[in-house]
């Protein structure tokens, strides 16, 4: 009798299913995967404590680059911590521009998780599809920031500024012709919000052809469904948020329980799933997208029908404007005392957590009242998602390990920080 | 909402009694401070009893106390020749290479390391907020919670790595962010900002190496506390004046 041994295979860090740099050591029996070791913080970039050495504004941009698939809702959370202590409410308009980018961005990051999951598991045309709204939706964020993806857009007491009124128009070039370029630059004639409301437009009927790809798919089902099952309980108990506590029949969204800024002024609907595996949690995604679709539109029409300013006008926390620097002894002071020394916030702790597109997202803050954060916590979704994921391949094919990293729409830079 | 959080305050003081050591409300967020010991008990009712209901561990992180409140760059006294311009090199962010004697300043905090826990009731729709020193500074113990919240495991290796905190208990606590045969804690406030070591690759050995950093230090901005709160109402001298703004402002 030959002696049986389990063997142990190494899956990444440099696998394309891995989504980045996870480094898993699989304990096998067969094709059967007795225990998996996830190694992280390959992507570890020491976020929070570079943040205790900057100034509180110039740690914005760091926070783009946490979740870098939904770049404006990391942002949110941060700022919101800091308002917190800071005592400050932005104006109503900036409050519904963040509301409106928090949902664009929710579509972005869910975009980019069903061509990825798709990919993974075999239905490859799935991310070029996705990929198509994306350039879309990342042109927004091109439009009112100027960067396509770390935009540093939000800031503590509103916006950077408003949306503008004209959309970036493509170039012809020796590659494109004026006649191509005219056809694409078709539906950028007018404002930022005509774009977006012709996206809203044609976007279910584009969740509607995702829909036709995967739902009923047969290879997709039996990728999917029983696999990487969560019971409620267990996924109280693992710390799961968003899609993942959804997908288990929890209904739990902080837009609805918890609102903050105006969601308590949006209609929409929280889906839950019933089962808690791979497809369950697909279906919660792709309807989370088309409620989505409806939070835009509502916004796009306030925003439409209610001017006004996106920023507090307070100096002691918001830069004065350039012109206003030019005559205006006390804005230069205010200007070089914001970025020199930056504000101070006052002495104690806060904790701001955000319905990111991946769960819960939360910032925990403790000042000790100078310019800098005493601490910064970023606590990121996708952090407890990875560390159940030994319970969650136990038992099942190798195979099948992607399909879960897959549906814990896993990125590095939030977990690694 | 404020009535919600004052009626979770008066149930934590009648229920958990001398367990708790210190409870406070702040900007709509409840703190309790538990001692270490009390720790697995408190931490077991407020999961199972009906009125917390606390079956999520949502975040568990480590602080450093060692800086708290300590500037680099005097605001309040001013001297002849105006603010202090030098930069002492006491606080986090510095390049302590040199120094031979790496001695820990005494914390201006009586208790240097702590472990916070956020917890959120799914059921009740409430937070709390959970506060364990550690009661020695120079090896800091804290019971491991992993048999309450699954959660916590992943959480706790954190704190370990970047902290050093101990957690009694914890099935497996291994390093988990740093890299493979790290040496230090990195996120302590008396580790430096630019690491002790840095990897290059080196063409004679044909192997990657580490080295000691060969980074400069500095500092763009020092940290400075101004005592004085950037927005609200001036700060009020009588005491009474001051929690009556304080309640007005949870209302809010």
């Amino acid at each position: 009798m030959p002696e049986i041994r389990n063997f142990t295979l190494n899956f990444g860090p440099q696998h394309p299913a891995a989504h980045g740099v996870l480094r898993l050591v699989l304990e096998m029996d067969g094709e059967v995967i007795e225990r998996a070791d996830p190694h992280i913080g390959l992507l570890h970039r020491a976020t929070e404590k570079l943040a205790e050495s900057k100034p509180w504004n110039q740690s914005i941009g760091y926070m783009d680059r946490l979740d870098y698939v939904s770049m404006m809702c990391n942002e949110h959370g941060y700022v919101l911590a800091m308002e917190k202590l800071l005592g400050i409410t932005p104006p109503l308009r900036a409050q519904y521009i963040r509301v409106l980018f928090d949902e664009i961005t929710r579509i972005l990051n869910h975009l980019l998780w069903i061509g990825a999951h798709g990919l993974d598991v075999g239905a490859m045309t799935m991310f070029l599809y996705a990929f198509r709204e994306r350039e879309d939706l990342m042109d927004l964020y091109e439009a009112v920031s100027g960067t396509r993806m770390h935009a540093t857009y939000y800031r503590p007491g509103g916006v950077y500024r408003d949306l503008p009124d004209t959309m970036p128009q493509y170039q012809a070039s020796k590659w494109h012709s004026q006649k191509e370029v005219d056809r694409k630059n078709e539906k950028r004639q007018g404002s930022m919000l005509d774009f977006i409301e012709a996206f809203t437009e044609r976007f279910p009927g584009c969740v509607d052809d995702y829909e036709t790809l995967l739902t009923d798919n047969r290879i997709w089902k039996q990728r999917t469904v029983g696999i990487g099952v969560v019971s409620p309980e267990r996924a109280l108990q693992l710390g799961f948020s968003g899609p993942m506590l959804r997908g288990s029949g929890v209904e739990w969204d902080l837009r609805k329980k918890q609102p903050y800024e105006v969601y308590d002024r949006m209609d929409f609907d929280i889906p839950v799933g019933t089962t808690g595996d791979c497809y369950d949690r697909y279906l919660v995604r792709i309807e989370e997208m088309r409620q989505s679709n409806r939070i835009i539109r509502q916004c796009v029409d306030w925003l439409r029908s209610n001017p006004g300013p996106v920023m507090l006008d307070d100096h002691k926390l918001v830069p004065p404007r350039r012109e206003e620097m030019k005559a205006d002894m006390e804005a230069l002071i205010h200007h070089f005392k914001l970025f020199t020394e930056g504000f101070c916030v006052p002495e104690g702790e806060a904790y701001a957590a955000i319905e990111h597109p991946k769960g819960e997202f939360g910032v925990y803050i403790i000042s000790d009242g100078a310019n800098k954060p005493y601490r910064l916590k970023v606590r990121a979704p996708g952090f407890a998602h990875l560390s159940a994921m030994d319970e969650m391949v136990r038992g099942h094919m190798l195979a099948d390990v992607v399909a879960v990293i897959g549906t814990q729409d896993i990125v590095f830079g939030e977990i690694d920080r | 909402m404020a009535d919600k959080i004052t009626q979770l305050a008066e149930q934590l003081q009648d229920r958990l009694g001398e367990g708790l050591q210190e409870i406070t409300i702040e900007a709509g967020e409840v703190t309790i401070e538990v001692a270490p010991e009390d720790l697995l008990e408190v931490a077991t009712q407020l999961r199972d009893l009906a009125e917390f209901g606390f079956e999520i561990l949502v975040d568990l992180c480590g602080v450093d106390y060692a800086n708290y409140g300590k500037d680099e760059w005097a605001t309040e006294e001013t001297s002849g020749s105006g603010f202090s311009r030098g930069v002492d090199a006491q606080t986090a962010g510095r390049l302590q290479v040199v120094t031979e004697d790496l001695v820990v300043e005494k914390p201006s905090a009586p208790r240097r390391f702590a472990a916070v826990m956020h917890l959120l009731s799914v059921k009740n729709n409430q937070r709390l907020r959970v506060r364990i020193y550690a009661p020695d500074d120079d090896l800091p113990v804290i019971p491991s919670v992993t048999s309450i919240w699954s959660s916590a495991d992943w959480y706790e290796r954190e704190a370990f790595d970047l902290y050093g905190i101990l957690f009694d208990g914890h099935p497996d606590l291994r390093r988990l962010l740093t890299d493979y045969g790290f040496i230090g804690h990195p996120f302590r406030k008396d580790f430096p900002l630019t690491g002790n070591v840095e990897v290059i690759y080196d063409p004679e050995k044909q192997r990657v190496v580490y080295q000691p950093v060969t980074i400069e230090p500095r500092v763009l901005v020092p940290k400075v506390i101004r005592a004085a709160k950037v927005t609200g109402p001036e700060p009020v001298e009588d005491d009474s004046g001051a929690e009556e703004a304080a309640a007005a402002g949870q209302a809010e």
